[in-house]
């Protein structure tokens, strides 16, 4: 038995090999791992993990499973909880959620409960077990916005309760920003995402693609003609920022939204499909979040040689630790406390480079960090073919503007309860980022699990 | 799936298809478009309505064949179908939600060129059904080009036609006959509405500037989601930066920034290129179009 207070070391792709192809970067445990790592939890009375969880998945009473190698049984805890524990083993925060509150983690390193939820999750769609479907169908009709994970969620938890549940997606492939957002290197689509949502299918739930709430047809309409009595927005916060500055219409500056979708949903990395990208041979990406670390080592799996351009230092980096380290290790180049002023355009409308200042960190701001401050006369210029925008994104307008009734702040957020999602309309619930703005895939979740219970209650009292 | 109910060559590259798509012909107005994919690996395709059946549940489009995705698109039949179809999308024509009293007192001009036709004829048509004529100018490069003459007739007031080389109709370019209209015959128009190649919009505004005419364009830049969501269709209209796919695709011509929208226009020409010649010549493409390097 190895040490206890060490994690057992998770098998990953070597990142010189990884830094060329689109295979994903962490190969996750095999059984005999996931057992001996299931080992080192402590089976606390007094969990404080689930707490850490914004799904209260039952984290030692899965864990007691696996370490009997009952994976079954385990996967059965976990589904009580999550309709997507695979995704969730590999894109939660999990170092700020559930292995935080560890116990074990006080003095070595933490259980490494998202490995091992990876493992069950994956376990469970290689050998086809079925979530525990509903004991009797309830007569109402919900109608759920946006199959990403808020709606996902929203959806196998509803049908779960026996309601008649249809998700309409906006865009061709379901998943929101599980297939859009998030690389194929870091969430595989076809082995992960589509089987995932295969078991919400499973569940009874019907979808619907290619349906913009909205445009093709509105909340109210959903109401009045086709039937729905209470509808989950989960639409999401799909708007990107621009910075404002100069040269930033040329060609070769993207949004990482549209550099990740290009890539992602659309497979333009694959030349057999028909979307091109013009991925950049020396690219620039602006922001620190997970996007960022996205847009850049998607960049850098295209060829190109990829800088992080980042206003703040290395501790504020909003990304997770393991997504900056990833990044390193396949060689990203850094450029902190540095903020674009301007990008330079060639006599084509190309972009050929970017005018960037120094920055120094000085008093904290409203956010709790050290505010970023320009150090005068440091400005200098950096020459790069591609410029790739990760400034945050904020939800699309467009369901709220077309809805009766249907309050949201001044940040475009949907005014909704946090416990039970009710927003200002009747019969109308929402959350994950289009209430919140962007946030995390569990958070998400959590809001659709808050949802289906809102709606639960509300149609039980109706 | 979205079945394709009819599919007509119009002219050389140019296809006509209608597809059912109840959602959508239930939901759509003037001046709104859709984004289809024909297949897996297809590229999301904007294309603006040119018709609408609400009662058949049937969107007519048009396209032509350019790039790698419209060029297989091309070989579909009546019977084939998309896989997918999503709309409608962006806004409609302002005149859509304008007092018919009002737009009756107004004189409106529309212009098209070439495939400009197909997303002019709903709204002189919508303008038709609510007893509103309204003029109308096609340019095309030849006669063998000429699309919808036929649908146009039947629902403007005075239609002119115009080809490059002189071969149908008047002789010159859309603006030759705007200027002669507005100069030489008497004509008094409040709201013009162009339609068709940026070259030609940017023209036509340039002019209708001069003459003080109000102007709306429809832009077609590239797009990805269709949605907002990538931004990839911004534009500079006046002092600000708007995106086709969810603030138009109309916007006042004498505001946008023409030869920037070119511009990028043309991010993906030479990939476009690429990937189409691809396609025509099959495995025997090695490079021989001196742009790409064969497959590299």
């Amino acid at each position: 038995m190895a040490d206890v207070l060490k994690q057992v070391p998770v098998r990953e792709q070597d990142p010189e090999v990884r830094a060329k192809n689109f295979e994903e970067v962490c190969l996750g445990y095999n059984q005999e791992e996931a057992m001996d790592e299931a080992t080192r939890c402590l089976e606390c009375k007094n969990a404080k993990c689930i707490a850490g969880c914004p799904v209260a998945i039952n984290i030692p009473d899965f864990i007691r499973e696996v370490k009997k190698g009952n994976i079954e049984e385990a996967y059965k805890v976990i589904s009580r909880s999550s309709a997507l524990p695979s995704v969730c083993g590999r894109v939660c925060p999990q170092e700020s959620q559930c292995e935080e509150r560890c116990i074990r983690g006080i003095k070595g390193e933490p259980v490494s409960i998202g490995k091992l939820e990876r493992f069950v999750g994956d376990y469970a769609l290689e050998h086809d077990i079925k979530p525990e479907g509903a004991k009797e169908k309830k007569n109402h009709k919900v109608a759920v916005i946006g199959s990403g994970p808020a709606g996902i969620t929203c959806a196998g938890d509803l049908a779960k309760m026996g309601y008649d549940v249809t998700v309409f997606e906006a865009l061709h492939e379901l998943g929101g920003v599980l297939v859009y957002g998030i690389p194929e290197f870091r969430l595989p689509k076809h082995k992960v995402v589509a089987k995932e949502i295969g078991k919400v299918k499973e569940l009874g739930v019907k979808f619907e693609t290619n349906v913009v709430i909205g445009k093709s047809v509105t909340i109210d309409q959903l109401i009045e003609e086709e039937g729905f009595e209470a509808i989950f927005i989960g639409s999401g916060a799909g708007l990107p920022m621009f910075m404002g500055i100069p040269g930033e219409n040329a060609n070769g500056v993207f949004s990482a939204n549209e550099y990740l979708t290009r890539s992602n949903l659309m497979k333009a990395f694959d030349s057999s499909y028909d979307t091109p990208l013009a991925a950049g041979k020396k690219v620039a990406v602006v922001g620190g979040g997970n996007v960022a670390m996205d847009a850049a080592r998607t960049a850098l799996r295209l060829g190109a040689e990829v800088h992080i351009v980042y206003r703040r230092s290395e501790e504020e980096l909003p990304a997770r630790v393991e997504e900056v380290h990833h990044a390193k290790e396949e060689g990203i180049i850094f450029n902190l406390l540095t903020n674009p002023k301007e990008i330079l355009v060639d006599e084509n409308g190309s972009v050929k480079g970017m005018r960037v200042v120094k920055m120094e960190l000085g008093e904290p701001d409203a956010s709790g960090r050290r505010r970023p401050i320009e150090i005068p006369d440091s400005e200098y210029e950096i020459e790069v073919d591609t410029v790739i925008m990760s400034l945050g994104t904020s939800p699309n307008p467009l369901i709220a503007s077309t809805t009766k009734g249907l309050d949201i702040n001044r940040r475009k957020c949907i005014i909704a309860e946090e416990e039970n999602g009710q927003t200002s309309k009747a019969a109308v619930f929402a959350g994950g980022d289009a209430v919140t703005g962007a946030a995390t895939v569990i958070l998400a979740m959590g809001a659709g699990k808050a949802g289906a219970k809102g709606i639960d209650e509300y149609l039980s009292n109706k | 799936m979205y079945k394709i109910v009819k599919a007509e060559k119009l002219a050389d590259i140019i296809y006509l298809m209608d597809v059912h798509a109840p959602r959508v012909a239930s939901h759509c107005e003037p001046g709104q478009f859709v984004i289809v994919k024909m297949d897996d690996k297809g590229e999301r395709v904007p294309l603006t309505i040119c018709d609408y059946d609400r009662e058949a549940g049937t969107i007519t489009i048009v396209f032509q064949a350019m790039g790698a995705s419209t060029t297989r698109m091309a070989e579909l039949k009546e019977g084939d179908s998309f896989r997918d179809f999503v709309g409608p999308l962006g806004c409609p024509s302002e005149f859509v939600h304008e007092d018919i009293e009002e737009l009756k007192k107004k004189k409106m001009l529309f212009v098209a060129g070439g495939v400009g036709a197909a997303p002019v004829y709903p709204q002189v048509k919508w303008l038709h059904e609510h007893g509103i004529e309204a003029d109308v100018i096609v340019g095309s490069k030849t006669k063998d080009l000429l699309i919808l003459e036929k649908e146009l007739e039947s629902v403007s007031g005075n239609l002119y036609i115009t080809t490059d080389d002189g071969s149908y109709g008047r002789s010159g370019m859309v603006t030759t006959v705007i200027e002669d209209l507005v100069k030489n015959e008497g004509k008094h128009y409040d709201v013009c509405v162009a339609i068709g190649p940026m070259i030609m919009m940017k023209f036509v505004c340039l002019l209708t500037k001069k003459l003080e005419l109000p102007t709306i364009v429809s832009m077609n830049p590239i797009m990805v989601d269709g949605t907002g969501m990538c931004g990839a269709c911004r534009l500079q209209v006046g002092d600000e930066v708007k995106f086709a796919c969810v603030d138009g695709p109309e916007f006042d011509g004498h505001l946008v920034d023409f030869d920037q929208a070119m511009t990028r226009s043309r991010m993906y020409k030479t990939e476009e290129g690429r990937k189409a010649l691809k396609l025509q010549e099959g495995d025997t493409h090695h490079g021989g179009c001196g742009v790409c390097g064969g497959d590299n």
